[in-house]
């Protein structure tokens, strides 16, 4: 048995399917003149092994997740079919006596050298994508079976190291059941994604990859944070078992669906969801979402060699907007930088990018970048129901910088003759400490709060949340953490305006009573997580979560925080 | 032969996109088709050759090429470079 991270919930019993990087020998030994011709066939025949490979990833990648997401492999293909490439690996093969991975190994390399130095950063990193053509069609020539994430034939549990973004959008999500990895944490991308696949995921599982092999049977528990590998008879029984009642408890709170977010007092709490693309609206929706209360805009602005431009980003919004049919929708400005960087915007190395260069900051330093976003923003805002967040605001000074290019936005468009939604509200995040205690001064800024605990929590314990050895010191129930959140949410209020949570805190079960409690007006999480809230909410009066926060407030730490929140959540659950 | 120069005048010069674009369009054609700058040479359907050339905004290349489309094949390319590759 093997203990992680409990990063998505639910529990998944399957084939294990492991990504390993698999190790490609060179043979550079020197071949017969009567092998040449079929040295040269096999790297022909790779080659359009590859295509075909890069084709079906492709042609999956445009079904599952848009064009844009497809267009890497296009690049690829493109480098597949290059004529300079084929003719100097075939050349080298005939002319130097050479195996033809050995000669695509070299040819490759120069071009990889040539695009290392180039001044461009975005060009610099496609010589990647060179490195990944070319073990590919290495591992083609070697008959290596490839890491085809795309295309599993079969339903399988992913175990990898490590999922970068690039690799995850080349999954089938339909033969995913669920996700186990070495390292990550709660809110790594690839629990972030799991979360909103609504798949389960145990992370930070340090040797998993080492003690799985593909075909395996593997049981993973997200709700446990447990991976169990090869199971006996025994507790395959039991955790089909638990499946099963996992299964119908989720049913049930589909049920919940229909429902609004209210106490049994009253008290009314907006239940949103947090989206990354249009696409997600769909699930947003399906768990019952009342409105979008956090968009990342980030990945309109990722993977890819140039900023977008306002129409792309228009045309973005808009589907959003137009799939909320009149929802609220929360749009937070572009949030780069710290562990997201976008090659084309010339980001510095630094040295402690959290604390870098980044979001609000950033847009500030090119306000041509936030200007269009937000041109883009009020063109759209019309076919629907909007609102701005700045994202890393720190002081007051940022909020009516912010607001002035807002202003200009406003007044180009005005000359322009289009029209806009004028009165739409403006918000932000609050995720770093000086926010949170200056929130009397900010409150007279804006019309509202977002508080971004994940930010929130790192910076004001000082602890890295992808620090695996500092994992259980993240904790948004600190007590510090609690009162910062109790004063954002009282200053808005004494000034007539309103909080919401988009962070991850939003989303957990145990922080639900207390946040009532506090008084918070919106949450907004992962859509997966709306139904469980809305239970706990809806099964809660106002005084009674009152009185649940005025205890806390007590508590010296965590821990027992923690506890005492399991009770009252776990009894609160069993008055149904 | 046909020879003609033209310049780059796109904003990312010929940064992946437009260098596909580029690749795609001379890969309709038979003839031999190269691009050059100073001493530099790429095969303009050869997008690693085109693209490592480092083609920035403002510089002029010189399109060359040999066969029998020629003349429709270098009027292709020119088109598409002084059209900025229909950016937005």
């Amino acid at each position: 048995m093997f203990k992680g991270v409990a990063a998505s919930p639910g529990i998944a019993i399957g084939e294990a399917y492991v990504i390993q990087e698999k190790e490609i020998e060179i043979s550079t030994e020197k071949i017969p003149e009567e092998k040449i011709q079929r040295e040269i066939e096999t790297f022909r025949r790779a080659i359009s092994a590859s295509k075909e490979q890069i084709d079906k990833i492709r042609q999956k990648t445009l079904e599952e997740m848009g064009e844009e997401k497809a267009q890497i492999f296009q690049a690829h293909m493109m480098i597949l079919e290059d004529p300079s490439l084929v003719e100097a690996v075939e050349k080298k093969i005939k002319e130097e006596y050479i195996t033809a991975e050995n000669a695509l190994y070299q040819v490759t390399e120069e071009y990889v050298n040539i695009f290392m130095q180039m001044e461009d950063e975005y060009l610099r990193e496609r010589a990647s994508d060179i490195k990944d053509v070319s073990a590919r069609v290495m591992k083609n020539i070697l008959g290596i079976q490839a890491n085809t994430l795309a295309d599993m034939d079969r339903e399988v549990v992913i175990v990898a190291k490590d999922l970068t973004p690039s690799e995850t959008a080349q999954i089938d999500k339909k033969k995913v059941l669920a996700f186990a990895a070495d390292v990550g944490g709660r809110t790594s991308h690839m629990a972030i994604m799991a979360r909103s696949l609504e798949k389960p995921a145990v992370l930070g599982l340090s040797k998993i990859t080492a003690n799985v092999k593909t075909g395996d049977r593997i049981i993973v528990d997200g709700n446990e944070g447990v991976v169990i590998v090869n199971p006996d008879e025994q507790v395959y029984e039991e955790y089909l078992n638990l499946k099963q009642k996992y299964m119908e408890y989720k049913e049930e709170l589909k049920r919940l669906k229909e429902m609004a977010g209210i106490t049994t007092d009253g008290c009314r709490v907006e239940l949103s969801a947090n989206i990354g693309t249009p696409e997600d609206v769909c699930g947003a929706l399906q768990n019952g979402a009342e409105g979008i209360g956090l968009y990342r805009t980030e990945f309109l602005y990722m993977h890819r060699d140039e900023v977008p431009s306002e129409e792309e980003q228009f045309k973005a919004y808009r589907e959003v907007a137009e799939k909320m049919q009149g929802k609220p929708v929360i749009i937070r400005t572009l949030d780069i930088g710290g562990d997201k960087k976008l090659p084309y915007l010339d980001m510095p190395e630094e040295l402690n990018p959290f604390l870098g260069w980044r979001a609000i900051r950033m847009c500030l330093d090119r306000p041509e970048i936030l200007k269009t976003q937000l041109k883009a923003i009020l063109r759209a805002s019309g076919y629907g129901s909007f609102k701005i967040m700045y994202p890393m605001v720190s002081s007051v000074e940022e909020i009516r910088k912010a607001n002035g290019i807002l202003e200009e936005a406003k007044e180009e468009l005005r000359r322009e003759g289009v029209s806009f939604d004028n009165k739409l509200q403006v918000g932000i995040m609050v995720e770093i400490p000086s926010a949170a205690v200056t929130a009397d001064l900010l409150a007279k800024e804006v019309d509202f709060f977002s508080i971004g605990t994940n930010d929130l929590v790192q910076y004001t314990l000082a602890v890295d949340r992808m620090n695996a050895k500092l994992s259980h010191m993240y904790d948004p129930f600190h007590p510090a953490v609690l009162r910062l959140i109790k004063n954002v949410i009282d200053s808005s209020h004494d000034n007539g305006k309103w909080t919401g949570m988009c962070g991850e805190m939003a989303g957990d079960p145990l922080a639900a009573p207390i946040l009532v409690g506090m008084g918070i007006d919106e949450l907004s999480m992962s859509a997966a997580s709306i139904p469980q809230v809305k239970r706990i909410i809806r099964s809660l009066s106002l005084e009674e979560a009152k009185g649940i926060v005025e205890k806390v407030f007590k508590m010296e730490s965590s821990q027992e925080i923690r506890n005492y929140l399991k009770d009252v959540v776990g009894s609160i659950l069993k008055r149904n | 032969m046909i020879v003609r120069e033209v310049e780059v005048t796109n904003k990312a010069g010929l940064h992946m996109r437009p260098a596909a674009q580029i690749v795609q369009t001379a890969g309709k054609y038979d003839s031999q088709i190269t691009l050059e700058k100073d001493c530099r040479k790429a095969n303009a359907k050869s997008i690693m050759d085109v693209v490592a050339m480092g083609i920035k905004k403002g510089t002029v290349i010189t399109i060359r090429a040999e066969g029998d489309d020629e003349k429709e094949a270098v009027d292709a390319l020119v088109n598409l470079i002084m059209g900025n590759f229909d950016e937005e």
